[in-house]
């Protein structure tokens, strides 16, 4: 199982990282940009769980290596999604997509 | 009066923090204490110097945060003892919870390196003690990450843990004197019970006059000095 975790800036930390691409991204022709924000995409490979219990145990873990490590909650926010490749139906197949604050 | 210097790997002004405490400020003694250490061993103080711990990898801080010697200061700063991070070492805190807020990307972009002027302010520590109400500290930075910000910056204000700030050469407190775009031209600050702070700026990098100036050396002295007030800005 992979957990894919986005961790972004709150809405209310300024982003002069992101400015700076949506300048560069206007001046370059793309007149529709209005703005950009820079965020991390964490893929964290798990090992397999058993059964079907083992995808809230995972939802669990992960939620707790967000708080702990993975994000600053002074600052950022994140969401992550748990991938059970074995599955036929993809992304998204462990029915999972967090968000907190 | 022994100081145990926290040394990561990426630390780079671990040496002159450890030069300037045993040649610069005289009844001070200091060694290292390697990251990997459980123990602080016998000491009265702690220095987080500054540097780019474990690569600034993922945030600054971040990692070193939960490094075993990590640990140990947490008990140590518990049990009431000082603790003062530099520059790396204050983003370590902030990470580890030991102070309140977060320093981020500087607002300006670029890795700022030059003097700047803090004032010191607020509630009593024992790293502002041997300072003079309202004195102007002349000291440098180097950092990409050092824009503080407090969710509840009003409380942190009331509290008096504001501790350190950027001014102009005349006191004023600017824009143009916040290298960083801090919150408030924060550039320090202190836990609610005021034996752990941080700062920006490097004070072992202005403790001596063959380096062009001996301000920073008086935060280093404070811990010899006990503990006096500074006057409280509200």
């Amino acid at each position: 199982m992979k957990a894919r975790v986005f961790v972004t800036l709150k809405p209310s930390v300024l982003d002069p990282q992101g400015q700076a691409v949506a300048h560069s991204l206007g001046r370059m022709g793309f007149a529709e940009v209005k703005d950009a924000r820079i965020g991390k995409y964490i893929e964290i490979e798990l090992t397999p769980g058993s059964g079907g219990e083992g995808v809230e145990a995972a939802r669990a873990r992960v939620e707790a290596m967000c708080r702990e490590l993975l994000a600053n909650p002074v600052i950022e926010e994140y969401r992550f999604e748990l991938v059970d490749e074995r599955s036929s139906s993809g992304a998204g197949s462990a029915g999972a997509k967090e968000r907190q604050g | 009066m022994q100081v145990a210097v926290i040394r990561f790997p990426g630390s780079n002004c671990d040496d002159d923090v450890l030069h300037v405490l045993r040649h610069a400020v005289p009844g001070v003694q200091a060694r290292f204490v390697f990251h990997k250490e459980t123990e602080l061993g016998a000491c009265d103080a702690v220095v987080l110097p500054g540097g780019f711990s474990y690569g600034d990898y993922l945030r600054a801080g971040a990692m070193a945060a939960h490094s075993p010697a990590l640990a140990a200061v947490r008990r140590f700063a518990a049990a009431g003892g000082p603790v003062l991070g530099i520059c790396n070492g204050f983003q370590i805190l902030c990470e580890a919870g030991l102070l309140e807020g977060a320093l981020v990307r500087n607002a300006s972009l670029h890795f700022e390196c030059r003097d700047v002027h803090v004032v010191v302010e607020g509630r009593p520590t024992p790293w502002t003690g041997a300072i003079p109400a309202g004195r102007i500290l002349k000291m440098p930075i180097a950092h990409a990450e050092g824009r503080y910000l407090h969710p509840e910056v009003e409380r942190l204000e009331a509290e008096g843990r504001v501790v350190f700030r950027y001014v102009d050469d005349s006191g004023g407190e600017t824009e143009a004197a916040n290298p960083n775009g801090s919150l408030r031209n924060i550039a320090g600050v202190t836990n609610a019970a005021g034996n752990v702070v941080g700062l920006m700026p490097h004070p072992e990098r202005a403790a001596e006059r063959v380096l062009g100036g001996t301000d920073g050396r008086m935060v280093f002295e404070s811990l010899l000095s006990g503990r006096e007030g500074r006057p409280l800005r509200v």
